[in-house]
């Protein structure tokens, strides 16, 4: 146990609790019982960075995906984008980068759908305080059987296309240094397009599933986890969205620009990461507004706010109505996130949908190669947020050093902000109420943290909640 | 004196020529011995043990045991197919063989070995050895991590290279393939195109910058299992 500052005690987290797949939230309390400070611990998987130190680097991209089992794509195809810089392949064939699009945005499909079918859903159409025995994925299906065979279907469609870019539905090999190593059959494609409008049907009623809901929540939402933060994601050259490619572009809370078009391979100029003693996890900040104030959001929250447009209709259509909401200012709700990730669900089907009827897919021209280079960077908007990959590689084609900020790491202090201001309102005395865990759950959840596979396996979060007094005492413990 | 040697194997009499192992008869029979030491072009070698079989109840290596008239061969038993599932788990957890990211994955034959025997983890314990990675030759890369000492490159070099770029040193659980230089890969005579680099069964010795190239679904073993090259021999022309 260390005394802090303030005469406030706190407790150190023990190694014991490194468990993969369990978030733990400490609430510190103060001489009055009041709430002083809750904290979220993630346990990060960091032994990556080591692992791949001497592997030869094309191995990276295949390798790096036992980092995630939720989103092995985005480590993928962001080591990839780092490894075809590395092989001077970064200006990719039509059908090498197409081919990889399609991989991306069936990812996103894949675990939009699922965070939001299986995890979000019963918590938003039964209400967070509902018995938790209902209040389940087990629940929908009794009570919404249509919306969670949905669900299973648009996962489906996602995967299988990710198996058909990448060879497998998980850890595949699609991907290469300058390229990708198959394109798209016209077996393959008609086989997709066959099913496509039903996935546009879905996606059409998933989305408005969650806007109804927001809309017919604001007020909760705009007291549950809201507070004004900077955004942070890419962005295409003319400023549309883009989950795949493009520079940085940061915002303030009011949409104010902190830098744009940043280069990916200057990320770090404009971003660092701070230690802090009590969490596993770094906290990232933007290096111009300092560690106190440069913390921002990513993922499809940030990414609605960050763009200026989105290049598909329907999707634009519905950024327009979500951002109407706040005025066309920055949306700042935690809440936000799950209809902003439901427009994002939308935009990937019409992106797919706009891949299969281009003939590229079908072209042969899959790799290329030019100047090498020893260092390179790979960004990518993966489901959660920015992802950023950093490698250096010697003359003997040896990883040398690896760094990678993922996005959970990106929305760290954002979820501990969202934990915090849950705590404060909900906590009643001095024990944690089913209502106080049901709260930060939630609140968690609407970031769609990566916890672990297991976490999203079994549907639900394991999620420990410790109470902590002035004297450094757990005086009390719920689980989940 | 007849030019052919009749025997049996699993109660089907083979014909082989004197001087033949039992496994090149075999072979031409269209009757697969599961095997990874031994390597077409390559002189017999017996060290892997995976091609064991029983000759008159006595068990003996395919690879280099020679055919004799009259013999009864045991080959594909559920006994000789548990102790050669063995050998290959052991092969597993005496190296770093991590298939699911390793490049050769879907072309090596000791992943396809142990997909053959239906292995599906090893239940002996893993050693993970510290084995390191030579990437110093320009586009030849080796992993030790993954050798299974089969010797193959050793007799390669030699034989088919007519070079001799590789030797085992070491001893019992240290025991590596090394090379004859003063240091490493880069100062041998070793080319991208020689036999002991493409004759390595797993991901050993690999040319560089390769890597996935291959999709998944249009590998070597992808479709078919090791060994069904030779089997289809016999389903053609029974
Ligand atoms: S193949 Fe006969 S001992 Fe290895």
């Amino acid at each position: 146990m260390v005394v802090a500052k303030n005469g406030l005690k706190r407790v150190v987290i023990e190694p014991v609790t490194r468990v993969e797949g369990h978030g733990k939230v400490t609430i510190l309390l103060d001489e009055k019982n009041k709430v002083q400070q809750a904290r979220l611990h993630i346990v990060e998987f960091r032994g990556f960075e080591r692992f791949v130190q001497g592997r030869p680097f094309w191995e990276v991209p295949v390798l790096v995906q036992r980092l995630c089992g939720i989103c092995p794509v985005s480590h993928h195809l962001a080591a990839a984008k780092a490894m075809d810089r590395i092989v001077g392949g970064e200006n990719l064939t039509p059908t090498a980068e197409k081919m990889r699009r399609l991989m991306h945005y069936g990812q996103t499909l894949q675990s939009h759908a699922l965070h939001f079918f299986h995890l979000c859903s019963p918590d938003l159409l039964f209400g967070f305080d509902a018995d938790v025995a209902i209040r389940n994925v087990i629940g929908v299906i009794a009570k919404f059987p249509d919306l969670a065979v949905q669900g299973v279907m648009l996962r489906k469609y996602g995967q299988e296309l990710i198996k058909a870019t990448a060879g497998k539905k998980i850890h595949g090999t699609g991907a290469i240094p300058g390229g990708i190593n198959k394109n798209l059959s016209i077996e393959e494609r008609d086989g997709f397009l066959k099913d496509l409008d039903q996935m546009v049907e879905w996606g059409r009623g998933a989305l408005k599933v969650a806007k109804d809901y927001t809309v017919e929540h604001l007020e909760l939402a705009k007291e549950f986890a809201a507070f004004p933060s900077s955004h942070l994601s890419l962005i295409r050259e003319d400023g549309a969205m883009d989950l795949y490619d493009g520079g940085i572009r940061a915002i303030t809370a009011d949409g104010e620009k902190i830098f744009d078009h940043v280069a990916p391979e200057k990320y770090n100029d404009y971003i660092a990461e701070e230690v802090r003693s009590w969490s596993y996890m770094k906290f990232p900040f933007i290096k111009s507004l300092g560690p106190e104030e440069g913390w921002y959001r990513v993922g499809p929250l940030a990414r609605v706010n960050t763009c200026d447009f989105i290049d598909t209709p329907e999707a634009e259509a519905a950024r327009k109505e979500f951002m109407a909401v706040t005025d066309n200012k920055p949306n700042n709700l935690s809440l936000a996130y799950h209809w902003a990730r439901m427009i994002e669900l939308l935009h990937s089907i019409e992106k797919i949908k706009d891949l299969l009827h281009d003939p590229d897919l079908q072209g042969t021209d899959l790799v290329v190669k030019g100047e090498r280079r020893g260092e390179a960077v790979g960004l990518l908007e993966a489901p959660r947020g920015t992802l950023f990959h950093h490698y250096k590689v010697d003359e003997n084609d040896q990883v040398t050093m690896a760094n990678l900020i993922v996005s959970t790491t990106n929305n760290n202090e954002p979820m501990n902000r969202a934990v915090d201001s849950i705590a404060r309102k909900y906590i009643d005395g001095k024990e944690i109420t089913e209502g106080l865990l049901n709260h930060v759950e939630v609140g968690i959840r609407a970031y769609d943290p990566c916890l672990s596979c297991a976490t999203h396996a079994l549907g639900q979060m394991p999620l420990v909640v410790e109470l902590v007094d002035c004297e450094g005492n757990v005086i009390d413990r719920r689980s989940k | 004196m007849s030019n052919t040697i009749t025997f049996m194997i699993d109660g089907v009499e083979i014909e082989g020529k004197p001087g033949q192992t039992i496994m090149q008869a075999a072979d031409e029979a269209g009757i697969y011995i599961p095997r990874l030491c031994a390597f077409k072009g390559l002189s017999p070698y017996g060290a892997c043990r995976v091609c064991t079989v029983m000759v008159n109840g006595r068990p003996q290596a395919a690879c280099t045991q020679p055919v004799a008239p009259g013999t009864v061969v045991e080959n594909d038993t559920e006994r000789l197919q548990h102790l050669r599932g063995n050998i290959v788990e052991m092969m597993f957890v005496e190296g770093n063989h991590y298939c699911m990211f390793c490049e050769k994955s879907g072309n090596c034959e000791l992943q396809a070995m142990a997909y053959r025997f239906g292995i599906a983890a090893p239940k002996y314990p893993y050693l993970f050895p510290e084995r390191d990675v030579d990437a110093s030759h320009p586009d030849i890369l080796i992993d030790r991590n993954r050798c299974i000492l089969c010797g193959r490159c050793i007799r390669a070099s030699s034989d088919l290279d007519g070079k001799n770029v590789f030797q085992f040193v070491g001893r019992g659980k240290d025991k590596q393939i090394a090379v004859n230089a003063e240091a490493r890969l880069a100062d041998t005579d070793i080319d991208v195109t020689d036999q002991a680099v493409s004759s390595c069964p797993v991901g050993a010795i690999l040319k560089k910058r390769v890597g996935y190239a291959v999709p998944i679904g249009e590998r070597l073993y992808d479709h078919k299992p090791i060994g069904s090259d030779i089997e289809a021999a016999r389903t053609a022309g029974s």
